[in-house]
């Protein structure tokens, strides 16, 4: 393999593994800092406890959170390093800024918040992790504000061969960001929405000390989730339709579009020959997709055939079109997920409500498996987004090809896509085994590590 | 003055926090398994550092991303030059950043040796290794005219940027012996006592190898003449200093001295590079210099205003964080973990 190949498959690589752990610490350090607001508002131990409880899972996944994020923030120098010359101006300073803006936050605040119980009041402390949890949030908008831009360059001038910053606002205005950073939000609460209550639902099912508290949790869970689900798939058709107008080759790949057609159809189900650009099977729902980019069952969606022409005599001549299969198939796997989850999250809240959930094992058992849902909605939007972006890293002005390093050989790069990728695999055996372990504690006293001799 | 050297200025003082921070992070993790006897002894030592760990870390990625931001060519030819080096690094520290975490959820021996371990080799690693890197900024690099670097890995690895790599593992192994002696009481602080003063002549020895190499294979002595002013004098008589403190028994001011050692020695080398931020040791021209290597007056501009208006929140924050954990530890204290 080529030095370009493996620096895209350990980019892919290590960028996913990342955001298996962000999604759970933006979502799950909000729904924290509500307990815990809650505890202090109302005086009751028991939301101590459950602050607890989801605290320590909480901490264990920001660790690795943390600790690939180290990576993040130098491999553009080390692996895309014509990128970074070229994108230095839009790109470097949103990193700065969510390092001196949210990470120096989330941190130290969170450093406070672990070791602080006893030190500070209550009050205090509540105050603190609604900090962490602003800070978090925060780093997320401004990383995606230089993704929104890969997406949708603005507020720019190409100029020493760079793309340089000439509107700093326009950047943080960018649309793009306005649709993808919601997106991310919402799915952020629906992945700690279905963590909570996949667990509870598991604990109710064992019958687990402290039913009281996973019943609450479950409860939580439940809403929380629900309302980022029902959010995840407003913004995301919101972001679908913002799509077809900024990058309409990659919403053709989503659907496999090979023509233009008006009104077009939405496909079910297709299989297609990538090489010969036509479908060999297909299920379509006539008008469907015009009705997806417009809100009306008409008007033009442009097919890839003819985007590719039009590309080719705005961009010289090349090859525009993503992988067609994986774009399809990873933008129905997200959205699959996402009408299962508003499905599963709407019965789990009419039987939470009637109080029969818990005679229910079975949707018991499908709300703890559930829990794995938002991890796949969340790679696979991550996989569609960047991939259906392809051959560009920054959409119209660079291609992936010209950002790679050009000093670093296969050789290294083989090496360091190695090593990472071990070292995660290893590292996620400890981080399931973990929280496994603590998940399954539940609220005993054993989980109190005091009690175990090990000091709380 | 100019942007540019502005920000020269700001990268500087990021990686002076960087370095009086995490070095004592580094040297606590380097000094674990020595010092702490006992498993509960080394929850003590690690519990100094754990609540101030990350937020130091911290101004590490800051600095990348300043000079991301800042000079983006700098960023982009040091890290793909020194991509082997700094997978190293990377390695290291993200299996130190877990450690933390992961070590007390198990109570075997295990597993906390093994995190243990972890904690020292993640400490040892990028201190040796930052200390390679910023010597090597002074020291040159083959970098050719199209800022590209053209050597290898073993190009980082000579004999004044070996010594800057022991130097920095001995200051910050004794800066962090210094901070252990003041944050604990009892037997580890004792402990801490004298594991300083045995670190404290390797220091010296290290420190003047590194000025007669400095003076021999750069051009720091050349540019600044043989009297480089009171700076580098500062940090000599800080560093002799904390041996008459330690001598004392007074372990706080040791501390001080170790810090302003090495915030002095940090603010020489920069003096050393200016205007330069990465020497070519093939053509003096095609060095890279806060000038050709910057990004546009517009972003600097941007991150100017954005700077002046975050730092000093965070410097705030962050002094509150160190003072509500201002108390010592001890095997008796109530720890969390
Ligand atoms: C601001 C920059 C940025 C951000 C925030 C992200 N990406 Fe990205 N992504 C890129 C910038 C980028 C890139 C530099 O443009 C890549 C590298 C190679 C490429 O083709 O595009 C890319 C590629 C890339 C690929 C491989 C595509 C391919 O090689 O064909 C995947 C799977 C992801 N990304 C996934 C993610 C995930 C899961 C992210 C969430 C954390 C993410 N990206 C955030
Ligand atoms: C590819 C670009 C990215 C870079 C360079 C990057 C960089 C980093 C770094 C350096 C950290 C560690 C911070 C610390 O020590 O506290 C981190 C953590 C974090 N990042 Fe990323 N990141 C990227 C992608 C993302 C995206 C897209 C999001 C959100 C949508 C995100 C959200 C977070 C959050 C919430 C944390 C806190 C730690 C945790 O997740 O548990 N990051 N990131
Ligand atoms: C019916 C539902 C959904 C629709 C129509 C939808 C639509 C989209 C679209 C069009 C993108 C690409 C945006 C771009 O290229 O910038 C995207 C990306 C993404 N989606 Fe979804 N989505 C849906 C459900 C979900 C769910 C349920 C989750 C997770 C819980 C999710 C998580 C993501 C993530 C993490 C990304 C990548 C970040 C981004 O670009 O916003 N999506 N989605």
């Amino acid at each position: 393999m080529d030095a370009l190949t493996l620096a895209r498959l350990q980019f892919g690589i290590v960028t996913v593994y990342h955001f298996f752990f962000v999604p759970l610490t933006l979502g799950l350090s909000v729904l924290l800092a509500i307990m815990e607001t809650k505890y202090v508002t109302s005086g009751d131990e028991s939301y101590k406890a459950m602050v607890k409880f989801w605290g320590k899972l909480f901490l264990i996944n920001f660790a690795m959170g943390v600790a690939t994020g180290i990576v993040q923030e130098f491999q553009f120098g080390m692996n895309w390093s014509q990128y970074s010359r070229f994108m230095g101006d839009i790109f470097g300073a949103p990193l700065a800024i969510e390092a001196l803006l949210a990470f120096y936050m989330e941190s130290t605040f969170l450093g406070v918040w672990i070791f602080g119980w006893d030190k500070i009041s209550p009050r205090l402390h509540a105050t603190v992790m609604w900090l962490v949890a602003i800070g978090s949030n925060l780093s997320a908008l401004w990383i995606l504000a230089a993704n929104s831009f890969m997406q949708q360059p603005v507020g720019y001038a190409l100029r020493n061969g760079r793309a340089e910053m000439t509107d700093f606002f326009a950047i943080l205005t960018n649309g793009h960001l306005w649709v993808q950073w919601p997106h991310v939000f919402a799915s952020a609460v629906t992945t700690a929405g279905f963590f909570v209550a996949g667990i509870s639902a598991w604990h109710l099912l064992k019958g687990s000390p402290r039913a009281d508290i996973f019943r609450r949790s479950f409860r939580w869970g439940t809403v929380y989730g629900l309302i980022g689900t029902a959010a995840v798939i407003l913004v995301g058709h919101a972001q679908a339709q913002y799509m077809f107008k900024i990058q309409p080759m990659k919403m053709a790949a989503a659907e496999a579009l090979w023509q233009t057609e008006n009104p077009a159809g939405m496909s079910l189900f297709t299989i297609g020959n990538e090489k010969e650009r036509r479908d060999v099977f297909a299920i379509r729902i006539p008008g469907a997709l015009s009705f997806l980019a417009y809100n009306r069952f008409s008007g033009e969606v442009k097919g890839i055939n003819n985007l590719q022409e039009e590309y080719v005599q705005k961009y010289g001549p090349g090859e525009y079109v993503p992988p067609v299969a994986i774009s399809y198939w990873t933008f129905r796997i997200m959205v699959g997920a996402g009408f299962l989850m508003l499905l599963l999250g709407l019965l789990s809240l009419r039987a939470s409500m009637k109080g029969t959930f818990e005679e229910s094992p079975r949707l018991m058992r499908w709300m703890f498996w559930a829990l794995f849902l938002p991890y796949i909605a969340n790679s696979t939007g991550w996989i569609f987004t960047e991939m259906a972006r392809q051959p560009w890293i920054v959409f119209g002005l660079q291609k992936v090809a010209d950002g790679v390093s050009n000093t670093v050989g296969a050789g290294s790069v083989a090496f360091s896509l190695i090593t990472f990728t071990l070292l995660y695999a290893i590292l996620i055996v400890f981080d399931v085994k973990l929280l496994t372990k603590y998940a399954k504690a539940g609220i005993t006293e054993a989980a109190e590590p005091a009690a175990t001799g090990e000091m709380a | 003055m100019d942007l540019n050297t502005l920000w020269f200025i700001l990268i500087g003082v990021l990686f002076t926090g960087f370095f009086f921070l995490e070095g004592f992070d580094y040297g606590v993790g380097m000094l674990l398994p020595f010092l702490g006897h006992d498993d509960r002894e080394r929850r003590v030592i690690i519990n100094t550092i754990g609540p101030v760990w990350d937020g130091n870390e911290v101004w590490m990625l800051t600095a990348g991303g300043a000079l991301f931001a800042a000079f983006p060519h700098f960023y982009a030819t040091l890290f793909s030059g020194a991509y082997l080096a700094l997978t190293l690094m990377l390695l290291a520290l993200i299996v130190r950043g877990v450690s933390f975490e992961f070590r007390s959820k198990d109570l075997s021996s295990r597993w906390r040796n093994g995190w243990d371990w972890a904690i020292f080799f993640g400490s040892l690693v990028p201190a040796l290794l930052w200390g390679v890197a910023m010597s090597n900024l002074l020291h040159g690099l083959p970098v050719n005219a199209a800022m590209d670097y053209t050597g290898d890995f073993f190009d980082l690895l000579n004999p004044f940027s070996l010594a800057g790599g022991l130097a920095a593992v001995a200051v910050f192994s004794l800066h962090g012996a210094t901070f252990l002696a003041l944050k604990t009481a009892g037997e580890i602080r004792e402990r801490s006592l004298a594991a300083a003063k045995k670190i404290w002549p390797v220091a010296v020895l290290m420190l003047i190898v590194y000025v007669i190499l400095a003076a021999t294979t750069t051009d720091f002595f050349t540019r600044m003449g043989y009297d480089p002013g009171v700076v580098p004098l500062a940090a000599v008589v800080a560093l002799i200093l904390v041996r008459y403190f330690l001598g004392n028994g007074k372990e706080g001011w040791a501390f001080v001295m170790t810090a302003l050692s090495i915030v002095f020695s940090v603010i020489t080398l920069f003096v050393g590079l200016f205007p330069r931020l990465l020497v070519s040791s093939l053509n003096p021209e095609w060095s890279l210099t806060i000038y050709n290597a910057s990004s546009s007056q517009y972003t600097l501009k941007v991150m100017t205003i954005v700077a002046l208006i975050l730092v000093p929140f965070v410097l705030v924050y962050q002094a509150w964080a160190y003072w509500i954990f201002r108390k010592r530890l001890t095997v008796d204290s109530e720890l969390e973990y």
